[in-house]
């Protein structure tokens, strides 16, 4: 028997599992994808500092780590169903059960669909399956495309379609509706972009990020708009132009876009059709928690950690017996917090399972948080502004309601 | 080789040497390559579109590639509902497309039978 069973082999399982198999813990990883990795795979921007964070390499690092140390990966399997039982978990798979003292949940984060009339014919997809089949399969989503929905994430992976020699016409907002929000508002939008300013060799957003406190001066940027947009890395950003209608009969042909107002209203009669043969949607991320809804832990909903986040303390323990989260499923960060958040838990999970009155488990786990805390303030890319806030209010809310 | 495949990238390198792989899909033959998905494997091949919606037979293909959606659902030698985005392709594997599927139970349906 294992004395752990992680559930997702992305930064944080695999840090979780090499915490864990440094303390001799015999430990299984499933994931269902057909390589280890998670989300960093498709990973690959510039820091600020000008090095390139390469995922996939920073995913073979994580994995020789992990097997070196006799850590299990199972690939292409699926877990669909968890349950508490007696004194563990048992672990439902598309292949088997598994039964378990101590289960981690790094299940990752997913995709928040903006849906645009349309939306469903091929050649539609979401940015991070454009990310994937780029970077992680080189293959190209299509000769030119456009990109629906301006973000953090948006603009990083357009990028790198760029950079593998894709076609991108733009990146224009979503429709309003009451799904994207505040996503189609110019102004909300602007105000969000202004935050990786830092990463953009764009003098327009570096002046921007400069003057982000002046409300007026953004209401004048925006009143100013050029009508070309504004380019960052040479792709027109539109803030003042929204996706109205994906055409096209049996897959993408063309696009509908209008011009708004600075608060997002359409303006009648701008309709323009561009050429494209795909489209990608950026509605941000989300914590993939329902794992954890299943099992029964608590959730709150926190709209500074990206949505509904199963209650959890710094060291990621939940509420429930033998039962841990780590990574994007406790709130959206980058790679890099969550690898280091799930070293914390694979030392929880260490400390709890050889109750020994050694001290120097507890010397490394607070190590480790101090590593969290410390890449956490230092993160090149937020996902969002106030991390560190929805992080105390989870803390309190562990402490005063479940410990 | 098609330019739909990146075989060099400024960052990331040259692809290196895959074993090809021969499979059909709907009954045409295709080539793929060890260590890629279903879904990959075709898109490289051109083809986008992977079922049709089960009742309007609209097309459907990926949409989040990382098998989340289920949109990119296929029948691989025999078996239904595999996600192709998270699927290995192998050797001589036999893919068929998501179909329309009949719904007897609709009012138009029933009306046409009485
Ligand atoms: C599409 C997408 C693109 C992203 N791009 C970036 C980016 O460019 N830069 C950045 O900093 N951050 C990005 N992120 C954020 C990303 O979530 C973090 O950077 C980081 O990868 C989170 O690590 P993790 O270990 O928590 O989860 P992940 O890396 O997401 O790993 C989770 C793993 O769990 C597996 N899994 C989930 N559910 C199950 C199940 N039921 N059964 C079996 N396996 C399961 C998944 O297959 C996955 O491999 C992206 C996120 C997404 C969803
Ligand atoms: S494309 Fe979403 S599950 Fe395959």
């Amino acid at each position: 028997m294992y004395d752990a069973v992680i559930i997702g082999a992305g930064p944080a399982g695999l840090s979780a599992a090499i915490a864990c198999a440094k303390w001799n813990l015999q430990v299984v990883v499933i994931d269902e994808f057909m390589k280890p990795g998670g989300r960093l795979l498709g990973q690959l921007h510039q820091e600020p500092d000008g090095t390139w964070w390469n995922g996939i390499k920073e995913a073979n690092i994580l994995v020789e780590q992990a097997r070196a140390l006799g850590v299990d990966i199972w690939c292409g399997v699926s877990v669909h169903h968890i349950e508490e039982v007696g004194q563990g978990w048992r672990v439902h798979t598309n292949k088997e059960r598994i039964d378990t003292p101590k289960l981690l949940l790094a299940t990752g984060a997913a995709e928040t669909p903006a849906p645009v009339p349309g939306w469903t014919l091929p050649g539609v997809m979401s940015i991070g399956a454009a990310q994937v089949m780029t970077n992680v399969h080189r293959v190209r989503p299509g000769k030119k495309g456009i990109v629906i929905g301006i973000n953090v994430l948006s603009a990083a992976i357009t990028r790198e379609l760029q950079l593998a020699g894709g076609d991108v016409v733009g990146m224009v907002l979503p429709p309003v509706n009451p799904i994207t929000k505040d996503a189609g508002n110019p102004r909300k939008v602007m105000q969000s972009l202004l935050r990786i300013s830092h990463l953009a060799p764009s003098a327009f957003l570096r002046m921007g990020g400069k003057l982000s406190r002046a409300n007026w001066m953004q209401k004048l940027a925006l009143t100013f708009y050029p009508k070309s947009g504004v380019k960052m890395w040479g792709i027109p950003i539109h803030l003042r132009k929204a996706a109205v209608q994906i055409n096209g009969e049996k897959e993408v042909e063309s696009v509908t876009i209008c011009s708004v107002t600075p608060d997002g209203k359409r303006i009648e009669g701008s309709e323009q059709t561009m050429d494209v043969d795909f489209v990608c949607i950026a509605g941000g991320l989300y914590p993939l928690a329902e794992l954890a809804a299943v099992a029964g832990c608590p959730f709150h909903y926190f709209p500074e950690l990206g949505g509904h986040v199963p209650v959890h303390n710094e060291r990621m323990k939940t509420p429930l017996e033998g039962l841990y989260v780590a990574g994007n499923i406790t709130g959206i960060e980058s790679a890099k917090v969550a690898r280091a958040q799930g070293f914390v838990a694979g030392l929880s999970i260490a400390k709890e399972t050889i109750q020994s009155a050694d001290s120097a488990i507890d010397k490394h786990l607070e190590n480790a948080l101090d590593e969290v805390r410390k890449i956490r303030s230092n993160a090149a890319i937020q996902f969002h502004q106030d991390i560190h806030a929805g992080r105390n209010k989870m803390e309190s809310i562990y402490k005063e309601q479940f410990s | 080789m098609n330019n739909r495949r990146i075989l060099h990238h400024p960052v990331l390198g040259t692809m290196p040497e895959r074993n090809a792989v021969h499979f059909t899909f709907d009954g045409k033959k295709y080539k793929g390559f060890e260590g890629e998905t279903i879904a990959a494997a075709l898109l490289a091949s051109g083809v986008r579109t992977l079922r049709v919606h089960e009742e309007k037979e609209t097309p459907r293909g990926i949409y989040c590639n990382i098998g989340h959606c289920f949109e990119c659902r296929v029948t691989v030698n025999g078996q239904p509902g595999v996600r192709s985005c998270l699927t290995e392709i192998n050797d001589g594997m036999v893919i068929e497309s998501g179909k329309r599927q009949p719904t007897p139970l609709k009012r138009k349906e029933i009306a046409r039978h009485v």
